[in-house]
């Protein structure tokens, strides 16, 4: 069988720096060919040589498809039509003019492709980001794409919209096209990889068949051992830090009780739009709520007043890193001092920042760092603070693996010296190995708790009930 | 990474920052040659105190663009501030200033109204106080203000002295003080300021006060040199504050800026006009000139981010 795409020793110099290194890769039709790699492993630079945006400094690529991207960030205009959409850079026409009909009866051809049951009329601004997706990989195989290649998808998608779109992915394989897949989620590349190539520091550093297990991958990733994907410490709990009890906004959460104690990691489960991002930011005053308290170390917080929540010793890392944790026009020093401002410390910033291990200088600006970390950086703001119960909302989204561990180090060093932490996640391998105590969450309520060693399961039974209000 | 990218980085970085910085000893040099009039000492200093007033409304309008806000009313609030200063003293008129921009930032942070609007409702209302004020007619100033247009010695006017202070006021407030802080935080993502504590609502009150009340010292230094404050000074000056400000590298969209390059940004548009005026070109087309400069300025600003 034939290549499509065949790369020989891709090389790819940035001033000095050598994002790729020799790097080889064939993708055949009907197979789903994953890039795994952490951030900054050259993923992205192949990519974009792969698809001629970069030309190679060295190497060659023989191509024999046509090759659609779908990046995170889509192509799509939110104000048209799903069917404009579709059709953006070729409308039909007719007398000069746009021929809706001619739009309108090719559209569901298409969508039927990829499984999408929207109308051509509906505004893309309408869809859902799953079904966005889909809408811009519709467009890609109309466009006779042999090969596509999605790059990290999965990464704004629930789970049962990764399910579906993993489904299609699955399809269009056995329809003969060539898929490259980049995801950071060690479960999806399990369920729909063919081959794994890994990438380090810029060089494929190994090829996995699709049996890879877990532990292989990572290690390839990080050239080293891992230990423990999730080394939490536990520790005595001792003294309640933060107690929500009866916290209730309508439409959003209802009479939600969660209690943290000194040296406790608490998880929160459950599904996206269960209200747990909801009750972190009602907790740390960003939103208003309409009954229950909020009490930190025994006393009671002021409603709706992030400064009162901060005092009483609150911290937030916000789920959206760039949108709400980052000032991305700033230095590292700028936003790890945001939180510190009025007492500033740069001794002491400059001590967090070499705990953080933050790669590059505290004068560089953080748009430069990678996902990861950024986070770090995101979090250091509230170590310097030092607030008694730290409220981790999707921590490592996006965050590659070997910052995930460097970000649960500093989870373990927190509750060693006696601080709470309650971690939101909808990574459940994660939220369930780094948490004392898991709270799953449906419906906008507690749904249950379950103790340490709680099995992805038992979470999921809880998370999926049914509505008793 | 290597050495050899970081010091590339930093080459990359300090053109980022003082690209107008070149523009004006280019332009300067070009001047010097093309007309022995430009490199006098008395003609600097004349460059100097035309670019004064502009650089003083430009210095408090760095720190509303940096919050990532905007300031259409310097113009007017410098008029009515001087107006005020001559018909009663001129700290008055400094106090009307900084309450003018009271206002523009209680609209902005409770009232919730777009700085472009609330500005721009200012910049109406403080030119028609000066007309009501003012009867229409010029008022002439008291000694103190127009102490503040004189000259201590030939080569020494107080209109410069007072922008180079003004400057390092500016410097000061953007990089050693909280508020100035909180400007980058602001204008850079007011969200992860909020969510970081900053009480981003009290903050615009006192970020627009500031520009208000440097926009009454630009009125007053302005008044100080003609020794009279008139009802139509300053008109349009909010739009070459606005200019100097971006020439000098600041963001409109926020986050980004600095005192330097604002006051490079003042001095390139005051010596474009007096190069243009030595070189005899006339008005009319004086102004096409320094709109494509702006343009120009902003279009490498532009490129050199990429």
């Amino acid at each position: 069988m034939n290549a499509l795409i065949t790369a020989r020793g891709i090389t790819k110099h940035f001033g000095a720096t050598k994002a790729l290194d020799g790097v080889d890769l064939d993708v055949f039709a009907g197979e789903v060919h994953v890039l795994l790699g952490e951030n900054g492993a050259g993923k992205s630079t192949l990519v974009k040589v792969l698809a001629g945006i970069h030309d190679p400094d060295d190497g060659t690529i023989e191509r024999n498809a046509r090759l659609a991207v779908i990046h995170q960030e889509l192509a799509l205009v939110p104000e048209l039509s799903v069917a404009e959409n579709l059709f953006l850079n070729r409308l039909p026409r007719r007398f000069g003019l746009v021929d809706r009909a001619a739009m309108r009866r090719r559209a569901p051809e298409l969508l039927d492709r990829v499984g999408l049951r929207v109308h051509p009329d509906a505004k893309v601004r309408d869809l859902g980001i799953a079904q966005q997706q889909m809408v811009e990989i519709a467009r890609a195989l109309d466009q006779d794409a042999g090969v596509l290649i999605l790059d990290e998808p999965t990464a704004v998608l629930t789970g049962t919209e990764t399910d579906r779109l993993l489904e299609i992915m699955a399809q269009l394989r056995d329809n003969g096209v060539g898929l490259v897949f980049i995801t950071h989620h060690l479960d999806e590349i399990q369920r729909v990889a063919d081959r794994i190539t890994v990438l380090r520091d810029g060089r494929s550093v190994g090829v996995l068949g699709p049996r890879a297990t877990t532990r292989h991958m990572i290690e390839l990733m990080v050239g080293r051992p891992i230990d423990e994907q999730y080394p939490r410490e536990q520790q005595e709990a001792g003294e309640p830090l933060l107690r929500i009890s009866g916290l209730t906004r309508s439409g959003a959460f209802e009479d939600v009780t969660i209690e943290v104690h000194a040296g406790e990691v608490v998880g929160v489960a459950g599904l996206v739009g269960a209200g747990r991002t909801e009750v972190a930011r009602a907790a740390f005053g960003v939103d208003d709520y309409d009954r229950g308290t909020v009490e930190v170390d025994g006393k009671p917080v002021r409603r709706h007043d992030v400064q009162a929540a901060i005092r009483a010793g609150l911290g937030l890392v916000p789920e959206d890193r760039k949108g709400q944790g980052l000032v991305l026009t700033g230095t590292v020093g700028q936003n790890l001092e945001l939180a510190t401002l009025a007492n500033r410390d740069p001794r002491r910033l400059r001590e967090i920042a070499d705990r953080l291990r933050v790669k590059g200088h505290v004068d560089q600006p953080v748009r430069e760092l990678s996902g990861g970390n950024q986070q770090k950086v995101v979090i250091g703001k509230w170590l310097l603070a030092d607030p008694k119960v730290l409220i981790l909302d999707e921590p490592t989204r996006g965050v590659d693996v070997g910052a995930k561990v460097e970000i649960y180090e500093l989870v373990n060093r927190m509750t060693a010296q006696g601080r709470a932490v309650l971690l939101v996640s909808s990574d459940l391998p994660e939220v369930i190995g780094m948490s004392d105590r898991v709270v799953v969450m449906a419906h906008g309520r507690v749904a249950g708790e379950l103790p340490k060693g709680a099995t992805q399961d038992q979470v999921m039974a809880l998370a999926v009930q049914e509505s008793t209000a | 990474m290597t050495t050899i990218g970081t010091r590339k980085h930093s080459v990359k970085r300090f053109l980022a920052e003082n690209g107008a910085l070149a523009g004006l000893l280019v332009l300067a040099l070009v001047l010097a040659i093309s007309n022995p009039a430009f490199l006098t000492a008395q003609n600097l200093v004349n460059v100097g105190v035309q670019a004064a007033a502009i650089a003083i409304l430009a210095f408090g309008m760095t720190f509303v663009v940096v919050a990532g806000g905007i300031d259409l009313s310097v113009g007017s609030v410098a008029a009515l501030a001087a107006m005020v200063g001559a018909l009663t003293a001129g700290p008055v008129g400094l106090v009307v200033g900084a309450l003018c921009g009271l206002v523009n930032g209680a609209l902005v942070s409770y009232g919730k109204l777009p700085p472009f609007i609330a500005t721009l409702a200012m910049l109406s209302v403080a030119r028609g106080l000066t007309l009501v004020i003012s009867g229409g007619q010029p008022h002439e100033t008291d000694e103190l203000v127009t102490f503040l247009g004189s000259n201590l010695t030939p080569m020494l006017p107080l209109p410069l002295l007072l922008m180079l202070a003004l400057f390092g006021v500016t410097g000061l407030v953007l990089t050693r003080t909280n508020l100035g802080r909180r400007m980058y935080a602001i204008g850079g993502n007011e969200e992860a300021a909020k969510l970081s504590g900053i009480d981003v609502r009290r903050q615009k009150l006192w970020i627009y006060a500031l520009s208000g009340l440097f926009a009454a010292a630009a009125g007053l230094v302005l008044a100080g040199r003609l020794s009279s404050a008139g009802p139509q000074a300053a008109v349009g000056y909010e739009l070459d504050a606005i200019a100097a400000v971006v020439i000098g590298g600041a963001s409109l969209s926020g986050g980004v800026g600095r005192a330097t390059g604002t006051l490079v940004g003042a001095l390139v548009l005051a010596v474009l006009r007096n190069g243009l005026n030595l070189l005899q070109v006339h008005p009319f087309w004086q102004q096409v000139v320094i709109g494509a400069v702006i343009a120009l300025a902003a279009l490498l600003d532009s490129l050199r981010r990429r």
